[in-house]
C-alpha cells in the first residue's frame, strides 16, 4: 500500500528533503519572501499534496524541487545529494499542459525521450506504449490544439510519465479541466500509482482543491502565506477507494479548509504597519471594493454567517478566487473568519443595511484605517501640491513588495479611490488629492 | 501582398539616452573611416552595359533575385544571432537593443555612396557594386527581423521555457523546439515586410550614379532606368511587368507557402479561421521524390545533428540576473567607447574643414528635404485616411479595392521612379515634383493598410452606438474615427516617414540620359558632394541627415507613439 509507515528502527527512505528552504527578493535590508524557512521530507512510496491560499508559494515550492529554480536559501536534496541545476529524477505535469502546440502528441511524448539521447526506434516504441497507456491510441499525429482539455493533459502525463520518474511533480494538473474529465484522469492517475504500474516512487501534487487532495494524498501538507511557509501537515489515513460521501472523508476535508482559511487575528495582525513603519507591512489583497457589497449582501441574507467553501460554490467561484475578497471584507472589519466560516460582524451588518451614500462612507472610514493607504493619503497630504508622481510610491513599495509594488499600488489606487480618499491622473501618472 | 498593421519595436528606453550619443559618436567614427578610405576611389567608374531586348529579362530578373536572396540570407542568419544573444545575455541585451533601435532608424540610402566608394576601393568595381547593394539590402531587412526574434525568445511562455528546462533540454533542442518555432510566424511575417521592402533598395542600389562614377548591376531595376534613360516607353512597361510579375510569382511560390505552414507555430487553441492558401505545399507533400527524400537522408542527418548537439548541460529556464561587469568585459567596453570617442574626434576634425557657407548648405538642404517629407506625408494622409475608412467599413469595396492596392503596393516606388521622372522632368520645378511624388510612391501603402487595419479594429458596438446617438459626420470623425485610428496612422506614418528620407537621396539629385538635374535639399546634397569628391562635404550631409533623423524618431515620433499606444489603443 502506498502508505505503509516505515517502521521507526529502519530510516525512513526519504527520496526529497528541504533544509530551510527560503525564496527571497529583492535587496537585503528589505527582502521580500516568497518563502521562508520551509522544511519537509517526502519519502518513498508517499503521495504527498500541497495545499495553501493562493501567493503561498506553493508552485514555487514545486519548481525548487524540480530544479527549475534555485533556493536563496537551504538546500534541497535529492536522495541525500544536494540538487543543482534541473532534477534528472523529476518530470513535472503542468496546469496549463505546457505542450509543444508545433508538435504531434507523438512528437511532444518522443522529444522529452530524445532529449534524453534515447534512440529513435526506442523512444518511438515507448512514446506509442505510453499513449495508448492514457488512452489517446489513434491520435498520435494530432496536434494538440486539435484535443480536448482532458486529452491534452493526457498527453502531459503521457510525456511526464515516458521519462520514468522517480519523482513525479504534478502543478495542479487537474485544475484546468472541466468536472468530468478531472475526476476521469484522476481515477486513472490513482490507478496507475496504486498499482504500481508505473517506476514513480512519489508523487508530490500542488492543488488548491482541498477534496481532491484528500482524495488522493497519503498526507496533506498546509501551507500559508506573507511570507509562505508550512502550516502544518496533515496525513490521510483512508483506505482506497476512498468516497467524497462518506463521513470520514468529509470530517477530515472540513478540518483541512478549518487550517487552510484560518481565523481572523486581532485588529492590529489584521492591518499590519505602514510602509517604513517598524513591523511587517501586510499586502492588500487583488479585490476589488465594489464587489464587497454583493458579499456581504448575501452573508446578510444568509444569515450572518457561511460555510466558505460552499459560499464560493454559490458564487460559482474556485475558492481560491473567493479569499482575497474576503480576505479584503476581514480587513476593512466587516466580517470575522473562524474555523472554515464567514461570520458579519456589527460594521458588516450596518453596511449591508445601509443605503448607498451611507455605504460609501463607512467604507471610506474603514479604508483609511487601512495603513497602507492611510500612508499614501498622509504622504500626499504633506505634499506642496498634494500631487505626487505614481513612481514616488512604487520606489517605497518596492522595499516591502519587491517586484510585486506595482500591482499593490494598483490595488491601493483603486480602494483610495472608492473612498474618495485621492484621486489618479493616468495621463500624468500621477497620484492627488481632490480639494 | 498583404501587409497587417506594424507594430513598431521600439526599446523601451527613455528618449535620448548617453547609449545613444555613444551609439551616434561610432557610426561618425564608422563614417570618417568609410570616407577616409572613398578618398582613394577611382575617379571614373564605368558600369556594365546594360541591354533593353526582352529576352535578357529573365537573366536580369534572375540576377535582382539572386541579389535579394543573398541578402536575405545574410539578415536572417544575423537576426537569429543577434537576437538570440540580446535575449539571453542581459549585459548584452543592454548595449545591443539600443543599438538596433538606433540602426532601424538612420536613413540607410544616405549611406549608399560612402559604402560605394569605400568598397570600390579594395575591391573590383563590379564586385564592389554587388557588395553594396547586398549591404545596402541587407541593412533594409535585418532589423526588424532582430528585433522580431529577440521579443519572441523573450516572451516564450513560461510554462513552456520550464517544461524544456524539465525534461532537460539543452541549448540547441531548446532553440530548435522552443525558441524557433515560437517566434516562427512573427519571423515570416516580417520577413515579408522585409523582402518587400528590400526591392526598394535593390532598384536603388543596381544602377548609382554620380560624376564620372557609374556603379551599373545587370538586373531589373538598372534595366528600367537605362530604360527610362533611352526613352524607351515600350521596354518601361516590360521591364515593369517583368517586376510585378516576379513579385506576384515570389509572393504565391515562396511567401503563401511559407506563411500558411509556419500557421502551425501558432500558440492559440483556436484553429485559424481561414488557413492561407497553399497548393504548391500540398502538391510537393505528396511527391514521392521529396518522399524518399525526408526518410533516406534528411531525417537521419537531423538525427546526428540532433544528438551531437543536445549534449551538454540542461539550459536553465530564465536567463541569469545580469552580473556585475566583468574585468574582461569592462576592457572590451572601454576599447570600443575608445575606438568610438576616437573615430568621432576624427570626424570632427574632418567636419571642422568645412566652411561656413557648407554648413548653411546642408541646414538649408536638411529644411528643404524635412519640408519634402513632410508634403508626401501631408497628401498621403489625406487621401490613405478616407479612402482607408472606406474600404474598411465596406466588405464589398473590400473585395475589389483591396487586391489592386496589394498589387499596387507591391512595385517598389524606386522602380517606377524613372517613369516618374520621364513623365515630368520637363515640366516647371518637375526634380521637386518627382522628389514628392518618390516619396509618396513609397509612403503612402503604409498608411493605407494601416487605415484599413485600424478601421477593421474598431468594435461594431462603437460604430453601431455612434450610429445610434445620430451624430453628424463632423462630430463622428472628432469622436470616434480620428481617436480610433489615431494609433494606427501614428504606426503607418513613423514606417512612411522612414522611406521618405531614404528616397530624397535618390530623388533630389538625378542624371537622366546623361544630365544632371538637381534641387535644394538634403540627398541633393549628398549626392553632389559625392559627383564631386567632396568628402568632407559628404560625410557632413551625411552625419547631419542621421543625426536629424534620429533626434526626430526620438523626440517627436517615439512620443507621439507611446501617446497613441497609451490612450488610442482600442484592443
Amino acid at each position: 500500500m502506498p502508505h505503509a509507515v516505515a517502521a521507526p528502527a529502519v530510516a525512513p527512505a526519504a527520496l526529497l528533503q528541504l533544509e530551510s528552504i527560503g525564496m527571497a527578493y529583492g535587496r537585503p535590508p528589505r527582502l521580500f519572501y516568497a518563502l521562508r524557512d520551509v522544511n519537509l521530507k517526502v519519502a518513498e512510496g508517499e503521495f504527498v499534496c500541497l495545499v495553501g491560499p493562493s501567493g503561498c508559494g506553493k508552485s514555487t515550492l514545486l519548481r525548487l524541487v524540480a530544479g527549475l529554480l534555485a533556493p536563496t536559501e537551504g538546500r534541497v536534496r535529492y536522495r541525500g545529494e544536494a540538487l543543482s541545476g534541473v532534477n534528472p529524477h523529476a518530470a513535472i505535469v503542468f496546469q496549463t499542459f505546457a505542450l509543444f502546440p508545433w508538435l504531434t502528441v507523438a512528437e511532444n511524448v518522443e522529444v522529452a525521450l530524445k532529449a534524453r539521447g534515447m534512440a529513435a526506434a526506442a523512444r518511438r516504441e515507448r512514446a506509442q506504449r505510453l499513449i495508448e497507456a492514457v488512452g489517446l491510441a489513434g491520435f498520435e499525429n494530432a496536434y494538440p490544439r486539435e484535443l480536448s482539455g482532458g486529452m491534452r493533459q493526457k498527453v502531459g502525463f503521457a510525456r511526464a510519465l515516458a521519462v520514468e520518474p522517480e519523482l513525479l511533480c504534478l502543478d495542479e494538473p487537474f485544475s484546468a479541466l472541466d468536472v468530468l474529465s478531472a475526476e476521469a484522469l484522476r481515477g486513472e492517475l490513482l490507478e496507475l500509482w496504486i498499482r504500481r504500474a508505473m517506476p514513480t516512487r512519489a508523487i508530490l501534487m500542488v492543488t488548491h482543491n482541498i477534496e481532491e487532495a484528500v482524495e488522493l494524498a497519503d498526507r496533506i501538507v498546509v501551507m500559508a502565506k506573507d511570507p509562505g511557509r508550512v502550516l502544518t501537515e496533515v496525513r490521510v489515513d483512508l483506505r482506497q477507494p476512498r468516497r467524497r460521501q462518506d463521513t470520514a472523508f468529509q470530517a477530515l476535508a472540513d478540518h483541512v479548509y478549518a487550517v487552510v482559511t484560518g481565523r481572523t487575528g486581532t485588529e492590529a495582525e489584521v492591518l499590519g504597519a505602514a510602509p517604513g513603519a517598524p513591523g511587517a507591512t501586510r499586502k492588500l489583497p487583488a479585490a476589488r471594493l465594489e464587489a464587497i457589497a454583493g458579499l456581504v449582501e448575501k452573508l446578510a441574507a444568509d444569515g450572518g454567517r457561511a460555510d466558505l467553501p460552499r459560499l464560493a460554490g454559490e458564487f460559482g467561484m474556485e475558492l481560491d478566487d473567493l479569499m482575497p475578497l474576503v480576505e479584503a471584507a476581514e480587513r476593512l472589519g466587516l466580517v470575522r473568519v473562524e474555523h472554515g466560516d464567514l461570520h458579519l460582524l456589527a460594521l458588516g451588518r450596518n453596511y449591508a443595511e445601509a443605503s448607498i451614500p451611507v455605504r460609501k462612507e463607512i467604507l471610506a472610514g474603514r479604508v483609511l484605517r487601512v495603513p497602507l493607504v492611510r500612508w499614501i493619503y498622509e504622504t500626499l497630504q504633506r505634499d506642496d501640491d498634494q500631487r505626487i508622481v505614481r513612481s514616488f510610491f512604487v520606489d517605497a513599495l518596492r522595499n516591502e513588495f519587491g517586484d510585486k509594488a506595482d500591482e499593490q499600488l494598483d490595488v491601493a489606487i483603486d480602494w483610495g479611490r472608492h473612498a474618495d480618499l485621492f484621486a489618479y491622473d493616468e495621463d500624468a501618472v500621477e497620484l492627488y488629492l481632490e480639494s | 501582398m498583404r501587409r497587417l498593421h506594424f507594430h513598431i519595436a521600439f526599446a523601451p528606453t527613455p528618449p535620448l539616452t548617453l547609449g545613444d550619443g555613444l551609439i551616434l559618436l561610432a557610426l561618425a567614427g564608422l563614417l570618417y573611416v568609410g570616407v577616409r578610405l572613398a578618398l582613394a576611389a577611382p575617379a571614373t567608374v564605368t558600369g556594365a552595359e546594360i541591354s533593353l531586348a526582352p529576352q535578357a529579362l529573365p537573366w536580369y530578373a534572375a540576377a535582382s533575385i539572386g541579389r535579394m536572396s543573398a541578402a536575405y540570407a545574410l539578415s536572417l542568419a544575423f537576426s537569429l544571432a543577434y537576437g538570440y544573444w540580446a535575449a539571453h545575455d542581459r549585459r548584452a541585451e543592454r548595449v545591443l537593443m539600443p543599438l538596433l533601435d538606433v540602426l532601424q532608424s538612420v536613413p540607410i540610402l544616405s549611406f549608399l555612396p560612402v559604402v560605394l566608394l569605400s568598397l570600390s576601393v579594395v575591391l573590383p568595381t563590379n564586385v564592389a557594386a554587388e557588395f553594396a547593394a547586398i549591404v545596402l539590402i541587407f541593412t533594409s531587412q535585418a532589423w526588424n527581423l532582430a528585433f522580431s526574434f529577440y521579443q519572441s525568445v523573450k516572451t516564450v511562455p513560461r510554462e513552456l521555457r520550464e517544461a524544456a528546462a524539465g525534461f532537460g533540454f539543452g541549448r540547441w533542442f531548446r532553440f530548435k523546439y522552443v525558441e524557433l518555432p515560437f517566434a516562427g510566424l512573427g519571423l515570416v511575417w516580417n520577413s515579408m515586410m522585409s523582402w518587400a521592402g528590400g526591392w526598394f533598395f535593390l532598384m536603388a542600389a543596381e544602377m548609382f550614379t554620380v560624376g564620372n562614377r557609374d556603379f551599373r548591376l545587370p538586373g531589373l531595376g538598372s534595366y528600367l532606368q537605362s530604360a527610362a534613360h533611352a526613352g524607351d516607353l515600350h521596354a518601361v512597361l516590360l521591364g515593369v511587368a517583368a517586376l510585378v510579375a516576379v513579385i506576384v510569382a515570389l509572393d504565391q511560390l515562396v511567401w503563401r507557402p511559407l506563411l500558411a505552414w509556419a500557421q502551425r507555430f501558432r500558440l492559440d487553441s483556436v484553429e485559424p479561421a481561414a488557413a492561407p492558401h497553399a497548393w504548391l505545399r500540398e502538391l510537393l507533400a505528396r511527391a514521392w521524390l521529396v518522399e524518399r527524400f525526408r526518410a533516406r537522408i534528411w531525417y537521419p542527418w537531423i538525427e546526428r545533428i540532433d544528438a551531437r548537439w543536445q549534449r551538454g548541460p540542461v539550459a536553465r529556464p530564465l536567463p541569469a540576473p545580469a552580473a556585475q561587469l566583468g574585468a574582461r568585459a569592462l576592457a572590451l567596453f572601454a576599447l570600443v567607447v575608445a575606438a568610438a570617442v576616437y573615430g568621432g574626434a576624427r570626424a570632427a576634425q574632418l567636419l571642422a574643414t568645412l566652411p561656413a557657407a557648407a554648413w548653411m548648405e546642408i541646414s538649408v538642404g536638411l529644411g528643404a528635404t524635412l519640408l519634402r517629407v513632410c508634403a508626401a506625408l501631408a497628401i498621403a494622409a489625406a487621401w490613405t485616411i478616407p479612402v482607408g475608412l472606406a474600404i474598411g467599413t465596406s466588405p464589398r469595396l473590400a473585395a475589389v479595392l483591396q487586391p489592386v492596392a496589394q498589387v499596387a503596393a507591391s512595385v517598389p516606388a524606386t522602380a517606377l521612379f524613372p517613369v516618374v521622372l520621364l513623365a515630368v522632368l520637363h515640366l516647371p520645378g518637375g526634380l521637386d515634383l518627382s522628389a514628392v511624388a518618390l516619396m509618396l510612391l513609397g509612403t503612402q501603402w503604409y498608411l493605407l493598410f494601416n487605415v484599413i487595419a485600424g478601421t477593421a479594429a474598431v468594435p461594431r458596438e462603437l460604430r453601431d452606438s455612434a450610429a445610434m446617438l445620430k451624430l453628424a459626420p463632423a462630430e463622428r470623425w472628432r469622436v470616434l474615427w480620428l481617436p480610433a485610428l489615431f494609433p494606427y496612422v501614428v504606426t503607418g506614418a513613423i514606417t512612411a516617414v522612414g522611406g521618405a528620407w531614404n528616397a530624397s537621396i535618390v530623388a533630389e539629385y538625378v542624371e537622366f540620359a546623361g544630365i544632371p538635374y538637381f534641387t535644394v535639399g538634403i540627398g541633393a546634397t549628398i549626392a553632389r558632394a559625392t559627383a564631386a569628391g567632396d568628402y568632407a562635404l559628404l560625410a557632413g550631409a551625411t552625419l547631419a541627415m542621421v543625426v536629424t533623423v534620429v533626434l526626430l524618431n526620438r523626440l517627436f515620433w517615439l512620443r507621439l507613439y507611446r501617446l497613441a499606444e497609451a490612450r488610442f489603443r482600442l484592443e
